[in-house]
């Protein structure tokens, strides 16, 4: 009963501070007045349900801690999930392969599965950088506009094919990662992620800036969508399209799928790649470059190119990721490339759990695919996403899947849980 | 020469508000060691706050005591904003491995800034002048160098705010916490230090210097939205790397080169490429001090 009662009096103490928290902004509104100036209304009710809401979210948040009386321990949970892993990822793979041949399907659930698709290969491309050489690369998003612009401006101004110019994509925003993480070699931790984060605001600003090349913030229209062996995707049909080729009538859904197949392929080459490479001196080497630098370089690994070649491949991926995002959208903007795409993605890859490839996709399908299901609450979908990130990061700090085996083991493979990683370098 | 102490003056002013932000990165980095993204939203949040007294204010009020009240409501929500991040987003991950209180402060900030936006609108909101006219420094053929008296408040609030910080810092028994803390936390909790308590103060504190620098911001453009907080927080932070993260001095010296970089690029080069220029020195620095100006060259031991 007096637990009850402190129970009681903590939650209205929390509730005296949302009070106040929320009261100028919840609680008050800026208009604009006649004459130009502000005036502010006031919104009572709005405030007082904010402000109940969050005591009585206190009260049972407090009465769940209490009662909580055998809570199943991470590390076994983890284990749990772990080991029913090796059935979702199959699972997860014939959903992925059978979506758009469901019968009668809707066009936007495909073109949501394309949406999904691409930030599964841009987390699994991340997935190289952070979570398996352990660089915080808080500006991924430049190599993703380095492809998406190199493809745009190929096809605009040397009409260059999407097939011809995917690889070249993926070669360019290469060198973009080994000449941007060449000056970064000696910088770690915090120093990293910031230097990153100014390299994707300054691709950025300067796609914004250089107007006569790029357009600046008017983007780049008309970029030409993949060709299946030099048939075209055409809603008219006509000769030389798809739908005349396979005597078929022309359905929005044909190029959709299309797309998702390319997309899938693309994300899957770069999961099949990174599970090569993980096995590989290469990979073995960013592992070890993860947990521990100087332990790396007293054994006379290759710091250089190490760090080099992760941010190449990892960059590289975020190129073919960039040319798919030009063909699909057909017009691309520098708004597209801002920092809140490589939160997001590295967002990913976090919640995922750093270096394991189904928990990767598995958050970019929770964080991608149910904002954007919530249609109706546009307004309010950055918002939830937000909350999200802090929740379940409270809740699961070392994301979805926080096990891992072991790339190359002697003897018995022992799966290593979260409680055993103590290492400070992320 | 008039036009280049015309940048000096504003490039200062600008630095002095990019140093009150600084100053709450580089605490938050020493005492923690985490990135607080959250930080220039909080910045933001006291920006608003701010418009919001002075609109209640107008016409009740003096001008000065309107923007003293201001300061000093917007540092006090703030100070609360800080606490509950904190709070919520932080300390249930304290100990955890790095990368978790980065993404859970740029979900914060993701948050906050469309917490604004949703309740105040995502239209940009000015306020009249507040402090006309100004001294008239130099007059070089029919060029005037103007020094408002805004600027002189926003550097003269600046350098209080700074000095009861440092005062604070370095001259009470929280101040001798917080240091501690910084230096080694384990060892301070057993010499008696409510770690918990002191990292609260140093969220409090960190808050309340970005609101002042919110509301300063605001009286010197007049103009805000609920995304100034990104800009003004990655140049801030900027600032702090640039001077050497958890360095105090080191992040008001960052701040004031930031601020004094942006005036002359957009006065002598193109308005358009300063923010390249600013990251650009920024990479540049860190090539060739990876620890900033300032910081500690601490040697990592095995």
């Amino acid at each position: 009963m007096k637990h009850l009662v402190a129970n009681i009096k903590d939650s209205l103490i929390v509730g005296g501070v949302a009070f106040l928290l929320f009261g100028p902004f919840l609680g008050l509104k800026l208009n604009d007045g006649v004459k130009g100036d502000l005036t502010l209304a006031t919104r009572p009710v709005l405030l007082a349900i904010a402000v109940g809401l969050t005591i009585v979210a206190r009260f049972l948040l407090l009465l769940w801690q209490d009662h909580r009386a055998t809570r199943l321990p991470a590390a076994k949970l983890a284990t749990s999930v772990a080991k029913s892993g090796k059935y979702i990822a199959p699972v997860l793979l014939v959903f992925a392969i059978g979506l758009p041949l469901v019968p009668g399907i809707d066009n936007s659930y495909i073109d949501l599965g394309v949406l999904v698709m691409t930030y599964v290969m841009l987390g699994w491309g991340l997935n190289i950088v952070v979570g398996l050489a352990g660089l915080l690369d808080l500006g991924y998003v430049a190599f993703y506009a380095v492809g998406a612009y190199s493809f745009a401006l190929l096809s605009h101004y040397y009409n260059l094919t999407f097939w011809e110019c995917l690889p070249l994509c993926g070669i360019l925003a290469a060198c973009w990662g080994i000449f941007l993480g060449f000056p970064v070699l000696r910088l770690r931790g915090d120093y990293l992620a910031i230097v990153t984060l100014a390299f994707g605001e300054i691709i950025r600003l300067v796609i914004t800036n250089w107007v006569s090349l790029t357009g600046g913030p008017n983007g780049i229209y008309d970029i030409p969508h993949p060709t299946l062996f030099g048939l075209t995707f055409n809603m008219a049909g006509g000769p030389g399209t798809v739908s005349d080729f396979f005597h078929i009538d022309p359905d929005p859904s044909q190029r959709t799928t299309y797309l998702y197949y390319i997309i899938l392929a693309l994300a899957l080459l770069t999961n099949w790649v990174t599970l090569r490479l993980r096995r590989q001196p290469l990979g073995r080497a960013w592992e070890a470059l993860r947990e521990d630098e100087i332990a790396c370089r007293s054994l006379g690994i290759n710091l250089r190119n190490t760090k080099l070649t992760a941010f190449a491949i990892g960059a590289m991926f975020g190129g073919f990721a960039g040319c798919f995002f030009a063909t699909r959208q057909a017009f691309i903007s520098p708004d597209s490339f801002t920092f809140i795409e490589s939160a997001t993605v590295l967002a990913i890859v976090v919640l995922g759990g750093a270096g394991s490839q189904l928990g990767v996709a598995l958050a970019a399908m929770v964080m991608i695919g149910v904002p954007a299901l919530l249609q109706d609450l546009q307004i309010y979908r950055m918002l939830i996403f937000g909350i999200a990130l802090v929740t379940i990061m409270v809740v699961r700090p070392r994301g979805f899947i926080s096990t891992r085996k072991p790339s190359v083991s002697l003897g018995k493979v022992k799966i290593i849980t979260s409680d055993m990683i103590s290492e400070g370098h992320g | 020469m008039a036009y280049a102490l015309q940048q000096l003056v504003n490039g200062i002013t600008l630095g002095m508000i990019y140093g009150l932000i600084a100053v709450g990165y580089t605490m938050v980095y020493g005492i923690i060691g985490m990135i607080n993204f959250a930080h220039g939203d909080v910045f933001m949040v006291g920006a608003f706050v701010g418009i919001i007294v002075l609109t209640a204010l107008t016409g009740v009020t003096s001008v000065p005591m309107g923007i003293l009240a201001a300061l000093l409501l917007s540092a006090g929500v703030c100070a609360l904003y800080g606490f509950s991040i904190e709070r919520v987003a932080y300390r249930p991950l304290r100990g955890s491995f790095r990368l978790a209180p980065l993404i859970s402060a740029i979900g914060m900030s993701i948050l906050l800034e469309n917490y604004v936006q949703t309740s105040q609108g995502a239209l940009e909101r000015a306020i009249p002048v507040t402090v006309p006219g100004g001294i008239q420094l130099m007059n070089e053929n029919g060029f005037v160098v103007q020094l408002s008296w805004m600027q002189i408040a926003i550097v003269v609030v600046t350098l209080v705010t700074l000095a009861i910080f440092t005062y604070i810092v370095t001259k009470t028994p929280l101040g001798r916490s917080m240091r501690a803390v910084e230096q080694d936390a384990k060892m301070a909790a057993l010499l008696g230090i409510d770690t918990n308590r002191t990292i609260s103060y140093t969220f409090i504190i960190g808050s309340a210097l970005a609101a002042v620098a919110g509301v300063m911001f605001l009286l010197y453009y007049g103009v805000i939205d609920f995304y100034i907080g990104f800009n003004a927080g990655i140049k801030a932070f900027t600032a702090a790397v640039l001077g050497g993260i958890g360095s105090l001095p080191g992040a008001v010296l960052g701040g004031l080169l930031i601020g004094l970089i942006e005036a002359f690029w957009s006065g002598y080069a193109t308005v358009a490429y300063k923010d390249v220029a600013v990251y650009s020195i920024l990479a540049i620095v860190l090539m060739f001090m990876p620890t900033g100006l300032l910081g500690r060259n601490d040697v990592e031991k095995v």
